[in-house]
């Protein structure tokens, strides 16, 4: 397991975890009409920011925003600590990158910061901030070192929005992920940060949470559609619960893209390891699908939810889940203390 | 403490299996089509893919085909250092000004993971499928060992990069512990 001693988010919503939180609660939407951002793109609905952005300097942001909210009175978790950059791991979770370059703006940031390690960009398809996450955790419990900057990040650009209107994915309003009626995605921009460590506070901080497990499964059914019965969901889903009951989990936060297959596999999925009757968290309707910083940017806002709405020296879990392109299914557990 | 069980390297004009050479007449992606009439011939959905698929997928195939453990790969880990950018580029032709006819069969391919999708699909593997952007292949270890390290003890995994149609290089290793 692995200890989140900072995080942030910069979406259209605002900068900084708390204040899209608040945006959050507070029911407000970054999702618009646009109908002349993209030459010949039919007009659609997204999360955008309203000055475009560019990838490098907004990811750059972001870490230093996580990096101002460190938590933790470990000394080598502290950014005071001129070691603790060279025991980092810079992991990157893109689909597009900047303009289709993924590994050059991960080699960009790291250097920004003076990390000396070679930077990993996972490409998951829509599952990579969630296996970004396990990647991390992974070269943490093997040693390789001792805190991972994990970077969720994807701007829109033509590419990507003809794309999913050629695909047919798109709905032309708001998404409503889980109604009967709903009518497809939106996608979004945002860039997220989570800061992870090996190493725990020692008494007085608490980290703002720990990663227990990950689990990624492939349906092995279709390139570009969920498996009807929710195969690598469900195989994700049991992974996660490996040590801990359904009862146990306070919160799902779903993909919820609303496309009719992706939420019918993810109900049938959650059913079927028996967590049909645990809240779900669906953000897509705030954010649009921010695709890289989707696993990142819904885990901060899933973990802040159950801090801020639980008991006391309350321990409590929950799940982040996300499916994408390829056939991929992804699941990580947390668990937070109040 | 890393150990291969058996390993393929491919390049646009030569094919090595555990060190023997595969003898090819073509070059390129007409090679891999050879390589796929020889090892496969009974999968056409092999001609919808694009490069990188059809590299990582025949790769996968021969390896496979051979392998005594194959049965027991609980992961398919692949990484290259240009992502799915020969897809991308034969994508944007169908996006470019006043030529507008956006292909959603090109768009499918344009990420990389989607060859570890191809791959799980044929061998039916519903273990883990990951795709990962590196600047040298060395850099994959760390992640394998790391991976082998978290219960997943038999995996498919190496590099698999297309920079352009008969441009290529793929080296995909079964590693065990």
């Amino acid at each position: 397991m692995v200890y989140c001693i900072g995080h942030s988010i910069l979406s259209p919503l605002g900068i900084g975890s708390q204040a899209n939180y608040d945006a959050v609660q507070a029911g407000r939407s970054g999702l618009k009409i646009y109908s002349d951002r993209f030459a010949d793109v039919e007009p659609f609905c997204a999360s955008l920011f309203d000055t475009p952005q560019e990838f490098v300097p907004l990811c750059i942001r972001s870490v230093e925003e996580a990096m101002e909210n460190v938590q933790s009175d470990n000394v080598q978790c502290t950014k005071d600590n001129g070691q603790w950059i060279k025991d980092t791991v810079f992991v990157l979770s893109t689909t597009k990158g900047d303009h289709l370059e993924l590994l050059r703006p991960a080699q960009a940031i790291a250097a920004h910061f003076g990390n000396p390690n070679p930077p990993i960009v996972v490409s998951n398809a829509c599952t990579s901030g969630v296996c970004a996450q396990i990647t991390a955790m992974r070269l943490l419990e093997a040693g390789l070192y001792k805190h991972a900057v994990v970077v969720g990040c994807d701007l829109q650009t033509r590419f990507i929005v003809s794309g999913f209107q050629s695909f047919k994915a798109l709905s032309p309003e708001p998404c409503t992920p889980f109604q009967p009626d709903r009518k497809g995605l939106n996608l979004g921009e945002a860039a997220a940060t989570i800061i992870y460590s090996s190493q725990p506070s020692a008494v007085r901080v608490q980290p703002y949470w720990t990663l227990e497990a990950g689990s990624i499964h492939n349906d092995a059914n279709h390139i570009s559609a969920p498996s009807r019965t929710g195969e690598g969901a469900y195989r994700c889903l049991m992974d996660v619960l490996e040590g801990c009951t359904p009862e146990q989990i306070r919160l799902i936060g779903v993909h919820g893209t609303a496309t009719q297959y992706n939420d019918a596999m993810e109900q049938v999925a959650i059913e079927r390891a028996g967590l049909q009757d645990v809240p779900k968290s669906m953000l897509k309707p705030y954010f649009g699908h921010t695709m890289g910083a989707a696993g990142v940017l819904e885990t901060i806002l899933c973990a802040m939810q159950i801090k801020e709405s639980g008991v006391k020296s309350q321990e409590s879990r929950l799940i982040k889940m996300l499916s994408g392109f390829g056939g991929v299914n992804a699941a990580i557990r947390l668990k937070t203390e109040c | 403490m890393l150990k291969t069980e058996s390993y393929i390297e491919i390049t646009p004009r030569s094919v090595m299996l555990n060190g023997q050479a595969i003898t090819v007449q073509e070059t390129g992606d007409k090679m891999l089509v050879e390589l796929y009439r020889r090892y496969a011939g009974d999968y056409p959905k092999f001609f919808k893919m694009d490069t990188l698929s059809r590299l990582g997928w025949i790769a996968a195939e021969i390896l496979l085909k051979q392998s005594a453990i194959s049965n027991q790969i609980s992961a398919i880990i692949l990484a290259n250092r240009s992502a799915s950018i020969k897809n991308d580029t034969d994508y944007l032709a169908t996006i470019s000004d006043g030529n507008y006819y956006p292909s959603p069969a090109l768009f499918v391919y344009t990420l990389p993971n989607i060859v570890t999708g191809e791959i799980a699909i044929r061998h039916q593997i519903q273990g883990e499928t990951s795709f990962y952007i590196l600047d040298h292949p060395e850099q994959l270890e760390p992640i394998i060992l790391s991976t082998l390290n978290s219960k997943l003890s038999t995996i498919l995994a190496g590099w698999c990069e297309c920079s352009a149609k008969d441009e290529f290089y793929a080296k995909i290793q079964i590693w065990n512990n």
